[in-house]
């Protein structure tokens, strides 16, 4: 069957997307169980580079950590000759999960506790326990080959100290998968520092996975739902900021920066952050007093890259964001918030202090871990219906203004060329 | 148990009991003066306490941080009503260190969302120094132990 004949199969029974473009989003999309398992072929097992953990999660030979791609359970190991390794965490023989730690050091092989089928850290099964049985009696047959069987693997790349992987052999050129743009916006956060992880923690989302990368990449929303910084009037300092969304429409980029020539007119918020006159005020606005990290004045990166990960930096509390969808209405969101080994003790604090901004319970995020939901139930009666992504016209460009839905637009044209639906 | 120990133990569940009727009645303003001034609370997860990450799910180190936390949930952070029902089981005391006396209280805390949906929200155990010199005992530390590291869509109440 060709590729194509092949898509047009596997979307078959699913409605047609509403008219051109990307400005409606039937809800459909974040309801039904063969849209989502479409999601799970074309994107998660597809072409398609996966964020899977930290090369710190790894540093050593031996070391390994269990993580997500889509549904599909993966290991990912670093090898004594400091190569990473990942591999689908199914036993060859019968399926099982073949690790069951979610991390852990000093590891030379793996066995399966099912019946103890082995596999080095490459993933290459070594041994099947009684292959050639007992007493000359059972056993595998003569012709079963141990190399021709495993676990799939992926292929493995890594940017700034980011392991990133996919199930596809045909996964394009992790650098122009990227694009122009992402890269150096990853390095400007990352590049030539070791991060060190300071927490984490999973924040379990009752909807659908887009949902969430949605919000992520609204940049509408962010001073409408979120009022924390209003309500206590901080970081009245005038920003300005842009969007960008690359070539593919799926990975985007948003910030915002502290405008000096409209503040050195203003003199006044310049030197101060905080308004005294406001009519609610932090008891300890300790909170906010960072430190400059990037010497380039912006206070906010959200970036993300197509599908599942974000890479944020609010203020000085930087973390990485993982999406992994559990079903049609059901995500979890797993958050790995950093530090570097260059900080010093006070700039350690700020971020255990900034930390307070996201998360479950962040003053920011917690509102993005609710309204997902709100859609989720909204749109339950109402398949048909349709989203309206109007904000900043019709196309999926980088912008000045960040008063556009321009970068969801970019994810749903990402997203249509992936699936095909 | 030395009559000491038994007075500590009284006054500690005291704290404690008063302490969860605060938050589960909804009197959150109250909440901050259960905390010496100078005080750390953290809500972190058994994982994150084993492996000694730093970083919190709340991370406050002055009682002027927790009276924020409960002016923001007031009047600027958006989410459904609801309410907590905390369960908490009885101190064990652990002993004096230069801070104040050492305690370790299990806790079991129910959801309940406004339409009446009420789930397990979190168990775990509060790993406290209090100063037992004033009046009412206080919190120098609290560090509440999340069993579980998944947080079901957000946690806006404090623990």
């Amino acid at each position: 069957m060709s590729q194509q004949a092949e898509l047009e199969r596997s979307v078959e029974g699913m409605p047609t997307w509403p008219g051109q473009g990307f400005t409606r989003v039937p809800y459909w999309v974040f309801q039904r169980d063969d849209v989502y398992a479409r999601e799970q072929e074309a994107i998660f097992q597809g072409p398609v580079w996966h964020y899977l953990c930290l090369e710190a999660d790894i540093a050593a030979g031996g070391d390994f950590m269990t993580t997500f791609v889509g549904d599909a359970p993966v290991v990912v190991t670093r090898d004594n000759e400091g190569a990473i390794h990942a591999f689908e965490n199914r036993c060859a023989h019968r399926g099982a999960l073949i690790c069951l730690d979610a991390k852990g050091k000093g590891k030379k092989d793996f066995a399966c506790v099912y019946h103890a089928w082995t596999y080095d850290l490459t993933g290459k099964l070594t041994g099947v326990a009684f292959q050639k049985g007992v007493k000359g009696k059972g056993g595998m047959p003569p012709e079963f080959k141990i190399s021709e069987h495993g676990p799939r693997r992926l292929k493995i790349t890594t940017l700034h100290g980011l392991v990133f992987g996919s199930f596809s052999a045909d996964a394009p050129d992790f650098k122009s998968w990227l694009g122009p743009e992402i890269e150096p916006r990853i390095g400007r956060v990352l590049a030539g520092r070791k991060p060190v992880v300071l927490g984490r923690y999973t924040q379990v989302l009752p909807n659908n996975w887009k949902l969430y990368v949605e919000n992520v990449k609204d940049s509408y929303h962010a001073s409408i739902l979120h009022l924390f910084f209003t309500t206590f009037e901080l970081n009245r300092l005038s920003q300005k900021g842009a969007i960008v969304v690359d070539e593919t429409g799926g990975h985007h980029i948003s910030y915002s920066a502290v405008d000096r020539k409209t503040n050195t007119a203003g003199g006044e918020y310049a030197q101060q952050k905080i308004r005294s006159d406001s009519k609610y005020r932090l008891a300890d606005p300790s909170l906010l007093q960072g430190f400059d990290e990037f010497n380039d004045d912006v206070t906010l990166q959200i970036l993300s890259v197509f599908p599942t990960f974000v890479l944020q930096q609010i203020q000085n509390s930087i973390a990485i964001r993982q999406v992994v969808p559990r079903g049609p209405d059901r995500t979890d969101l797993h958050w790995t918030l950093l530090g570097f080994e260059t900080d010093t003790p006070e700039q350690r604090l700020t971020r255990l202090k900034q930390a307070n901004l996201i998360g479950p319970a962040g003053f920011i995020s917690m509102e993005d871990g609710c309204v997902g939901g709100f859609v989720q139930r909204g749109v339950r009666a109402a398949s048909h219906e349709q989203a309206i992504l109007q904000m900043g016209g019709s196309t999926a460009e980088s912008s000045e203004s960040r008063v556009t839905e321009a970068s969801i637009r970019g994810f749903w044209k990402a997203w249509r060329a992936h699936t095909g639906i | 148990m030395s009559n000491i120990d038994n007075d500590y133990f009284f006054a500690i569940a005291r704290a404690q009991s008063d302490y969860a009727r605060c938050i589960d009645d909804d009197r959150l303003e109250d909440w901050p003066a259960f905390f010496e001034e100078a005080c750390l609370y953290r809500i972190t997860s058994a994982a994150s306490h084993r492996d000694g990450y730093e970083a919190s799910v709340v991370f406050a180190n002055s009682r002027g941080m927790l009276t924020d936390r409960i002016s923001a949930l007031r009047e600027a952070n958006i989410y459904e009503r609801q309410a907590y029902r905390h369960l908490l089981g009885m101190p064990a005391l652990l002993g004096q260190t230069s801070a104040g006396l050492r305690t370790e209280t299990p806790f079991m805390v129910a959801r309940i969302m406004q339409d009446g949906t009420t789930d397990l929200y979190a168990t775990g155990r509060y790993l406290d120094i209090w100063n037992l010199k004033g009046e009412a005992p206080k919190i120098v530390e609290r560090i509440v132990v999340c069993d579980s590291s998944r947080f079901d869509t957000l946690l806006a109440i404090p623990l």
